[in-house]
């Protein structure tokens, strides 16, 4: 069918402005303040006055904001790499189940994710404390002598990262992996191969960008982790995140805690965009 | 591999993931002020405690008000974007909805101290219309994936047939479009709703000093201690996400809105 003049649209152009108006009000707005304030200069012990310095970002030379950066890149790497890593079996798994099997094993894992980060602080710290933990289950079944506290430690840290970013990293790879044709894998199979060198040779590699785009946006996700690193570390694994509120809450620094932030954003819309690129590359799915 | 191996490895991941919940729940049945699993004396007084105590009630209010009318606003948002969106395509379009996945995308303490110093230099900072403007900006992203989903999802053939009929735009909108959107707008709104009430940094930054929410008031509470009541509330918390979600799964289709394309009907 074809039309003469411009076919009359569902909607009118002028609906887009509302949301812009939303979007660049509350969400652009805030963030060219904050660019301001990151070059702003403090005042000390009160807030900061109009200005334009570097002294804020000049301030990511010193051992200390290079420590916090280690740490949390760090520790968001490792997270990232083992929630990918049990996540991509799983995920494979379950694309190939029935639908009511997926739509349950669904349910639990938004349900996990959608839960507060206190929470989820709060659950671990249980789990992992001496009056109620698996310390009690280890000492009835004789692995240790008493009970013992697992938290605060690394360990508890990355655990709690783990739980936060595994649901996250099968959400993200859900979508790619259930677009893989399984007669593929099938045709493998007929050739001969054994199921687990068709899950290596054949649907890893064809997972390839998929597989990279999770561990980036996984990544980026601990990476903003608040709670965690304050309920389940001990204070040198705070990350960048607790440190940006501990400066521009406690410390009354706005313009140190500004420039962190604009650093972080930067580093995670590159990251963002890395990962999307990655993900456009699925190969033959 | 085997089906039966397959599924185990799933269940225990699955069983990974509700094991801190579980003994929460036990902790929660304590009847002494104490965090004990296997829980001793059990009780329920601590659930009853949750809605009585104005320690807690306030805060439990708090949530749900910021929760509702964020969720509310993010969808308000969402829609017509995702409608032009749809409707237009072209660079506009996609700025436009760059901008409202933005958010999601980055660490949240970036766009909670954004908001954080955004309404100390135009007023509201500490007020709760402050902390529901923010949920709502920041939890756009939820309904503008399932709503555009939906769209996408969209004949365009019965929107033609309406036209054809005489149907001017609002009437196509009215009755064609908005009906079959419907079920994308109540998940996109169920999503933002859960994640507004476990939101923590947001409405910390806005306005955590003066209107505290319920995460707020765990994480405050957790400093004088454990109480059985954490456990109470991470159990309600828990359970009302898993009944949202259940709903969503029980009435639409939970594959296809996460982005599967071939799932087997059986």
């Amino acid at each position: 069918m074809t039309h003469l003049a411009e076919p009359e649209t569902a909607v009118p152009r002028w609906i887009a402005l509302w949301p812009a108006l939303m979007l660049g009000l509350f969400f652009l707005v805030p963030f060219g303040i904050m660019l301001s304030v990151s070059v702003a200069h403090r005042v000390e012990g009160g807030f900061f006055e109009p200005g334009f310095e570097w002294a804020s970002y000049i301030r990511f030379l010193t051992p200390f904001f290079g420590r916090v950066l280690a740490v949390s890149l760090g520790i968001s790497l490792a997270a990232a790499a083992i929630c990918v890593v049990l996540a991509f079996p799983f995920t494979v798994f379950l694309a190939s189940m029935s639908r009511s099997v997926q739509t349950r094993v669904l349910v639990v894992l938004l349900s996990v994710l959608s839960l507060s980060e206190v929470i989820i602080g709060f659950s671990l710290s249980t789990l992992l404390s001496q009056t109620a933990g698996i310390g009690n289950l280890f000492a009835a079944i004789g692995l240790i002598d008493a009970p013992r506290a697992y938290t605060p430690s690394l360990f508890a840290l990355l655990t709690g990262l783990c739980y936060l970013g595994f649901p996250f990293a099968v959400l993200v790879l859900y979508a790619p992996v259930s677009r893989l044709d399984p007669e593929i894998v099938e045709a493998a199979r007929v050739m001969g191969a054994s199921a687990a060198r068709a899950f290596f040779g054949v649907v890893v590699p064809l997972q390839r960008g998929a597989l990279t785009g999770a561990f980036i946006l996984v990544f980026v996700f601990t990476l903003g982790s608040y709670l965690l690193p304050q309920l389940l570390g001990r204070p040198g694994h705070w990350t960048l995140s607790v440190h940006i509120t501990d400066q521009a809450i406690y410390q009354a620094n706005l313009p140190f805690a500004a420039a962190m932030s604009v650093f972080l954003m930067l580093v995670a819309l590159a990251l963002v965009g890395l990962a999307s690129l990655a993900g456009r590359d699925r190969g033959a799915a | 591999m085997t089906r039966g191996l397959k599924l185990a490895y799933i269940c225990v991941l699955l069983a990974l993931l509700l094991a801190p919940l579980i003994v929460v729940t036990g902790v929660s049945l304590n009847g002494a002020q104490s965090l004990r699993f296997p829980p001793q004396d059990l009780s329920l007084k601590w659930y009853g405690a949750l809605f009585h105590d104005r320690e807690w009630l306030v805060p439990l209010m708090n949530s749900l008000i910021i929760a509702s009318c964020a969720a509310a606003l993010a969808v308000a948002i969402a829609a017509p974007l995702a409608l032009y969106a749809w409707e237009r395509g072209g660079l506009v379009a996609r700025l436009l909805t760059g901008l409202g996945l933005a958010p999601f995308a980055l660490p949240p303490v970036i766009s909670a101290l954004g908001f954080m110093i955004f309404w100390m230099t135009v007023g509201g900072y500490g007020q709760i219309w402050a902390t529901i403007v923010s949920h709502g900006v920041f939890l756009v992203t939820l309904p503008l994936v399932t709503i555009s989903l939906g769209l996408k999802a969209t004949d365009r053939a019965l929107i033609e047939a309406a036209r054809v009929m005489g149907a001017d735009r609002m009437t196509v909108l009215r009755t064609v479009i908005g009906p079959l959107l419907l079920p994308y707008v109540v998940s996109g709104y169920a999503f933002a709703f859960v994640l507004s009430l476990n939101e923590y940094i947001i409405a910390y930054m806005v306005a955590g000093f003066t209107v505290e929410t319920l995460p707020i008031k765990i994480f405050n509470a957790l400093r004088y201690g454990y109480t059985p009541i954490l456990g109470v509330v991470s159990v309600i918390f828990a359970a009302l996400a898993a009944l949202v979600f259940g709903l969503i799964g029980r009435f639409g289709n939970l594959p296809r809105l996460m982005g599967a394309e071939r799932v087997r009907d059986e």
